[in-house]
């Protein structure tokens, strides 16, 4: 029972899709919540659309919404369920602006829903800079000079108050969406505009600029008895200016004194004493370098990504006390999970050093800013741990997954820069920016020159430095040395990887690692304890290090145990879908009486790296020679390579080579389903069709392949310079440029040139199979036409304009593959389909993004059987995909473009989403509708407003025609650039012209018309036929789309999707929502496995 | 930059042995080996008197981060040091920072051991060395920094190694005690004889700053001699070793708290509680970190203490005194604080005074200075 024993049941909002700014952390501070609750016996309420999610499953969480987190549906779900209390603090800032909503408008006075843990007044007082502001005079603790406006005239005069520069701060937006530094007062006009649009309450915070200070943060815990807690303090790498999401990381300082450490942790306190904080929140601040002086910078009053981290990095379980706390617990009367024996009322003593490090996306996207600063533009994150900074550094860079073995020895190290260029990456640091310091160090700029353009602390340069000394001391190394051992000992201990010393000896990491092993080099295990081992712990909490000769724990032998490989860090294409696959698997290997689940990760957002999760954490690389280093000192019965995605996927061959045992499908099979060539003669062999393609080594044969098969070709090169790995080509000179300025084409780097078919559907099916059952969870059908990457498509179960007999066919097809690739676990094949016939574009031997989508929509957990399946068992479920629900289930991408300065939002056939959200519905529409909403598109009302722009010739033009008649007939004013616009009229659509963004001086204008909100959606779709990759970027409609995307309204480049929002916006009408909870629509499934 | 390859050797009484390099001064010393899992202030923890006779480990494995400051005086005392010199006798940690960086450093770590000829080993696994403390209670050890060229002889140390002379068993406080009593004036309306066992430079400033004058007096000065001074009240410091050894302190305490104000710091409450006839024992291996929890058992309040004592009060002799239990350790359960039941008198096992460690009870001091007021 709680501590307020009036509390029976609570409402929990997650933060919905994984964003730029708001991700997977908010799954695990959830699920922590949600297990907190449950051990109190109180029924939870769960609203979140990120069906991808560990929280969502209904087995955590009492009743599971997969709606959108916007006060109209939390309404619906209040007067459903009338929950005693509301938890707003465990997803992210869309919680936090959805529950001040809701107080505000006093939905929750109305239906008496309490706020547990910190009170509305003391979220907006860190919500609203003025008020913040306020409140730190009042505990005397320092603010920045500031001030806040809600004009551009206003912003004017503060800024020169203050002096320039000055950064703008947009108020209540996510990871500081909008924000950034003004020099002078035209920057400060441009930014400042953008940011009252962006801002939920239209306002903007001009600030005294304290680039090059110290960024510190402390996460700080209050209960309602007033007693508070430091769990870390944490110390960013950069200095202050580039956004903390965005900033290396450690934890806990490195650089602090013991005054400055307890000055700002107890000014910390004072603070969030004076704010009133129940629970958790993090506290920033700038420290001087020359000085004790600080300033406080913000306060996040709930769960946030650092502290998420922060629990990662001490093993205190921040989100799970947190709660506790809510529910009226005191600290001393908790227990520190980990020991099971001191009070949860203690700071963590850390004897060790972590290190995050973002990782960033934003080659993907064409024409987007690659700066670091003010604003967070990373989609995912690492962390490292070990015994020195060197050490957790290079760990780190090699968990990163962007090709590289460590902060050294890579190919690309040497390749030539300028030092003008170098200097200027220094000081405007860029996503690369952390290998421009080892460039400039061999260069020969001094320690304290990097310092002074980048203003990272020397600290952390001169141990860049010793890594890079000792390369060059492992470049002349003989091994036959004798001093070789030590010198090899001491590479290790800094962090150097066996195939980093390889490269530098000119051999391979396999001689290496036996010459390691030979002379007992060899790694050791040891705990995370929260209490520098003062105290025995129990933990399972591990991670392995060269800085210590006795391993933590010991190895039983004879225990059943399989290993499981995480997904690793989360990027653009791999997200919290493969934490929840990995979950899955470890929770089903219990079921099936495994002793040890073990799990290898390094992701510090996630769930799996919760210590409780398996019944032993490595938090480490997922790299072959890491786990050889745990499969060596564990003997396991094998390892589980196919539930995390692309990174434990790929290792399985070499794993293999080396002699580990994978579970699951042989590698044989596997490798027939890779290799190109061998996976075409078996669909040859088994009838089944397949779209022309040649594996091509030079840039000619690829053209003459080309002309072959006819435009448009796919072209996927196997080495990519810069920008995106794929690309559609649609005559010879966008091929020709591509494979010259973007790829490498070589008889070591062959491309694959395929024929793009369009008009075409996209199909996915999603199944498990033993290697003689075939299970289909679902057939998804893609909205879109093919041509947009299936991670960015629109997808419903079941398929809503697929035949039956397409859909049978489609089943005989993959129950033919699978068959004959004998797959053990999970598999992903992809169809297309046009005139109604099925061709297979490849097939995956491994989870897929979309299984826990499948897995929730259907009611059969595809990882449980899958696991069956990888432990040799026989699944115990058939069903043929074709037997529907009652219910239809749609998934939406989730975009961050907003974030990306430049971005075209266009989609392709290479992702670009960083999240995806799933609602389920009575029908396509009802569920559609739900998740678009969820996705934070903006359905526009009735009596609308829409801009249409279609590029190309008239008969391209035309195409559109049937979808202005449509929104015509919803009484929708219609707005065209000059060229649409005459189609429309000619076609009997009355359309409004409005000039281009670049005819700026004429009325009325496009621009104008976004801005002051007389647009509700833009429909723009490019010039498809011949679609030039290096010259479209300037064009009108890229003006176009990034200006809807700045002023927030929604932009559809699909004709397909815009088909289906008219379908939405048709049957809104009559239909209404329904509000039913997943557990619900999973009751009704007759068949379900859950 | 200095010579990086000094060996240097750890051995624990039990034959335990930890090579690593050595740095600071060369050279063989032993002591008591502790841990302290503080992970800032070095420079505070190795000048603290209480070390006086013992080999220090930091569980924090990268140490000298922020370099050694030269002394900014504050109310006339430097801050950042608790007293003139390093008290330890050893410093043993995992990795040293030759390269610091901080605007206020003006020597790396190594320099300074060097400087006030400390030894100091690294590059050891101090986890393990932690591990076997914690079940093995402190022990004795002989800390050996070795020249360049010297080779370490084991089989000779670990026979020196079963006749270490126990710290403890002589009297550490007489030896970190000032000499003659000394005056720290602020002009304010209130003066406390300060009796001290070793105090930190600390808890005089924080004297200091509430304006509260301190008459630091030796640690085995009489109660007539300090009643002579005509104190508003007691403050009874920090310092090393076994508290039973302080006969002479533990009568003048007896004599003073029936009569003034008074606090107790640490080895300060374990002579209180002795005075008033409770015992105190030694625990296995102590409390030394800044995250040691102290639970006020009339309220709800718990905070965050620096600690480091390795001798403890037994609650159930404490309960025939008139002396209360005041605050305990949610962990081990052990006496953090102490006070009269009716006279203004109380102390804690803690560091009020913090430096290193978190501010969270300095309040203590205003309450001492209240219970003065008061008088």
């Amino acid at each position: 029972m709680p501590k307020f024993d009036w509390i029976h049941k609570i409402l929990v909002l997650g933060s919905g899709a994984i964003k730029i700014g708001e991700a997977a952390e908010f799954d695990y501070s959830g699920s922590q919540c949600l297990k907190a609750l449950q051990e109190e016996g109180i029924e939870t309420v769960l609203i979140n659309p990120n069906i991808a999610t560990i929280q969502t499953d209904p087995r955590l969480s009492g009743k599971v919404y997969l709606l959108p987190v916007t006060p109209e549906f939390v309404e619906k779900v209040i007067a459903k369920e009338r929950p005693d209390g509301i938890l707003l603090g465990f997803g992210g800032q869309t919680a936090l602006n959805c529950g001040m909503e809701l107080a505000k408008t006093g939905i929750l006075d109305k239906y008496n829903v309490k706020v547990l843990g910190t009170p509305i007044a003391a979220i907006e007082n860190t919500g609203d800079r003025e008020r913040f502001r306020q409140a730190m005079l009042e505990a005397d603790v320092p603010p920045l000079k500031s001030g806040s406006a809600t004009s551009v005239e206003a912003a004017m005069r503060i800024a020169e108050d203050i002096g320039y520069p000055v950064i703008v701060r947009v108020a209540y937006t996510l990871g500081g969406r909008g924000s950034g530094v003004a020099h002078n007062v035209d920057e400060l006009k441009e930014t400042v505009t953008r940011g009252i649009v962006q801002s939920r309450i239209h306002q903007v915070l001009i600030e005294e600029y304290v680039g090059h200070w110290k960024e510190i943060e402390y996460e700080v815990m209050r209960d309602y008895a007033d007693n508070c807690l430091t769990i870390t303090n944490m110390e960013n790498f950069d200095p202050m200016g580039v956004h903390t999401g965005d900033s290396i990381v450690v934890a806990p300082s490195q650089t602090l004194n013991n005054r400055e450490y307890q000055k700002i942790r107890q000014t910390s306190i004072n603070a969030i004493r004076h704010l009133g904080i129940i629970g958790e929140c993090n506290i920033q601040w700038a420290l001087n370098t020359k000085s004790e002086e600080f300033r406080v910078i913000e306060v996040n009053s709930r769960m946030s990504r650092s502290s998420a981290l922060a629990s990662k990095v001490t093993g205190y379980p921040l989100a799970y006390i947190a709660t506790k706390l809510s529910l009226g617990y005191l600290l001393p009367e908790l227990i520190n999970k980990v020991t099971e024996v001191t009070t949860a009322c203690f700071e963590p003593a850390i004897d060790y050093i972590t290190i995050k490090v973002p990782r960033w996306d934003l080659q993907k996207f064409k024409n987007a800013d690659r700066h670091v600063g003010p604003q967070m533009r990373s989609v995912g994150e690492v962390m490292a741990i070990g015994r020195c900074f060197e050490e957790v550094l290079q760990k780190a860079v090699r968990m990163l997954d962007i090709g590289k073995i460590g902060l050294v020895c890579n190919p690309e190290d040497y390749e030539p820069e300028s030092e003008k260029r170098i200097r200027g990456e220094l000081a405007n640091p860029t996503d690369e920016h952390l290998f421009k310091i080892s460039k400039a160090l061999r260069m020969g700029l001094s320690v304290s020159e990097i310092y002074r353009l980048s203003g990272i602390d020397p600290f952390f340069l001169n141990k860049i430095k010793n890594i890079l000394d000792m390369e060059d001391k492992l470049r002349k190394l003989n091994l036959n040395e004798p001093a070789a051992i030590e010198i090899i000992r001491e590479a290790k201990r800094i962090g150097f990887s066996d195939e980093q010393i390889a490269v530098c000896q000119r051999t391979n990491a396999t001689a290496i690692r036996n010459f390691r092993k030979n002379n007992k080099i060899i790694p050791c295990v040891k705990q995370i304890d929260t209490l520098a081992a003062e105290y025995p712990a129990k933990t399972n909490y591990l991670y392995m290090t060269y800085g210590g000769d006795e391993d933590d724990i010991t190895f039983s032998n004879n225990a059943s145990k399989v290993i499981v490989l995480g997904a690793g860090v989360f990027r653009i294409g791999s997200s919290v879908e493969f934490d929840w696959c990995g979950v899955n698997t470890v929770w089903a290997l219990k079921k099936n009486d495994v002793k040890e689940a073990i799990i290898i990760n390094y992701n510090p957002e996630t769930v799996s790296t919760d210590y409780d999760v398996s019944d032993k954490l490595y938090f480490e690389e997922l790299t072959t020679e890491r786990i050889l280093d745990i499969y060596d000192k564990e003997n396991p019965l094998g390892i589980i390579t196919s539930v995390g995605g692309q990174i434990p996927n790929n290792l399985s061959v070499k794993l293999t080579d080396l002699g580990a045992n994978i579970l699951g499908t042989s590698a044989e099979n596997v490798d027939l389903a890779e290799d190109r060539s061998k996976f075409s003669a078996l669909l040859d062999k088994l009838g089944i069709s397949q779209p022309p393609w040649s594996k091509l080594v030079t840039i000619e044969d690829a053209k003459r392949f080309a002309e072959e098969i006819g435009f448009p070709v796919l072209v996927r090169p196997s080495y990519v310079l810069s920008g995106s790995a794929m690309r559609v080509a649609y005559k010879n000179v966008s091929l020709e440029n591509f494979l010259k300025m973007a790829a490498k084409v070589s008889p070591d780097h062959p491309v694959v040139i395929s024929k793009f078919i369009t008009g075409a559907k996209e199909v996915e099916v999603d199944g498990v199979s033993d290697g003689e059952n075939v299970l289909i969870g679902a057939i998804m059908e893609h909205v879109e036409n093919a041509g947009v990457h299936s991670g960015d498509a629109t997808m419903t179960i079941p398929p809503q304009a697929l035949k039956p007999e397409v859909q049978k066919d489609i089943e005989n097809c993959t129950q033919r593959i699978v068959k004959a690739l004998k797959i053990q676990g999970p598999y992903n094949i992809q169809y297309l389909v046009k005139n109604d016939v099925v061709n297979v574009i490849e097939c995956n031997l491994r989870a897929s993004r979309s299984m826990p989508f499948v897995s929730k929509v259907r009611g059969i957990n595809l990882i449980d059987q899958a696991t069956l399946a990888m432990l040799g068992k026989k699944i115990n479920i058939q069903l043929s995909p074709m037997t529907a629900t009652s219910h239809v289930g749609v998934k939406v991408p989730q975009f961050s473009f907003m974030r990306l300065s430049g971005a075209d939002p266009v989609l392709g056939v290479e992702m670009l989403s960083t999240g995806e959200v799933a609602c389920i519905g009575e029908n396509f529409s009802d569920a559609f509708s739900k998740a678009l909403q969820a996705a934070e598109v903006h359905i526009p009302p009735k009596d609308g407003t829409i801009l249409i722009s279609i590029g190309g010739d008239q008969d391209n033009k035309k195409r559109v025609i049937p979808i202005a008649q449509a929104f015509q007939e919803m009484n929708f004013r219609i707005y065209a650039t000059a060229n649409t616009a005459k189609v429309l009229n000619d076609s009997g659509i009355a359309t409004t012209v409005l000039y281009k963004v670049r005819d700026a001086q004429v009325n009325p204008n496009i621009l104008d018309y976004l801005q002051d909100k007389k647009i509700d959606l833009v429909i723009n779709v490019p010039v498809t036929n011949h679609k030039e990759d290096y010259s479209d970027i300037l064009t009108d409609g890229y003006i176009i789309r990034r200006q809807a995307v700045e002023f927030n309204v929604p932009v559809i480049t699909n004709l397909q999707l815009a088909e289906a929002l008219i379908d939405v916006l048709k049957k809104n009408n009559s239909n209404g929502q329904s509000i039913r909870s997943l557990n619900e629509y999973m009751d009704e499934i007759p068949w379900k496995q859950w | 930059m200095s010579d990086k390859n000094k060996t240097a050797i750890l051995l624990l009484k039990d034959g335990t042995s930890f090579i690593g390099k050595g740095f600071g001064a060369t050279g063989k010393i032993s002591g008591e080996t502790v841990f302290s899992t503080s992970m800032v202030g070095y420079t505070e923890t190795l000048t603290d008197p209480s070390y006086k006779g013992q080999i220090l480990a930091l569980t924090y494995p990268m140490i000298g981060n922020y370099g050694v400051p030269s002394p900014i005086l504050d109310l006339g005392l430097p801050r950042c040091f608790e007293s003139d010199r390093i008290q330890a006798r050893g410093l043993v940690i995992h990795e040293l920072c030759y390269e610091p960086y901080h605007w206020a450093s003006t020597r790396t770590l190594d320099k300074w051991l060097t400087d006030e000829g400390i030894p100091g080993i690294y590059g050891i696994d101090t986890r393990r060395l932690t591990k076997k403390l914690r079940t093995h209670g402190v022990m004795l050890g002989i800390l050996q920094v070795f020249n360049e060229n010297q080779k370490p002889d084991i089989d000779a140390l670990l026979k020196e190694c079963d006749n270490i002379h126990d710290p403890n068993q002589t009297d550490l406080v007489k030896e970190v005690s000032t000499k003659e009593p000394c005056r720290y004036s602020v002009n304010g309306k209130l003066t406390v004889v300060l009796i001290d066992c070793g105090v930190k430079f600390s808890i005089i400033r924080c004297l200091l700053t509430r304006g509260i004058n301190v008459i630091r007096v030796p640690y085995d000065t009489s109660a007539n001699e300090i009643l002579t001074y005509n104190p508003d009240g007691i403050l009874v410091s920090n310092g090393p070793g076994d508290p039973k050894r302080n006969t002479k302190t533990i009568e003048t305490v007896r004599v003073l708290a029936e009569k003034l104000p008074l606090m107790g710091i640490c080895l300060g409450t374990q002579i209180l509680a002795l005075a008033f006839g409770a015992d105190t024992y030694k625990l296995k291996f102590g409390h030394r970190s800044q995250n040691q929890p102290a639970l006020d058992l009339n309220s709800s309040s718990c905070y965050i203490t620096t600690q480091n004592h390795n001798y403890a009060i037994n609650m159930e002799t404490l309960k025939q005194t008139q002396l209360e239990p005041w605050f305990i350790n949610p962990n081990d359960k052990t006496i953090e604080g102490i006070r009269h039941k009716t006279k203004p008198v109380f102390a804690v096992q803690w560091h009020p005074e913090a430096s290193p460690g978190p501010y969270d009870t300095d309040m203590l001091f205003d309450k001492f200075k209240k219970t003065m007021e008061a008088k």
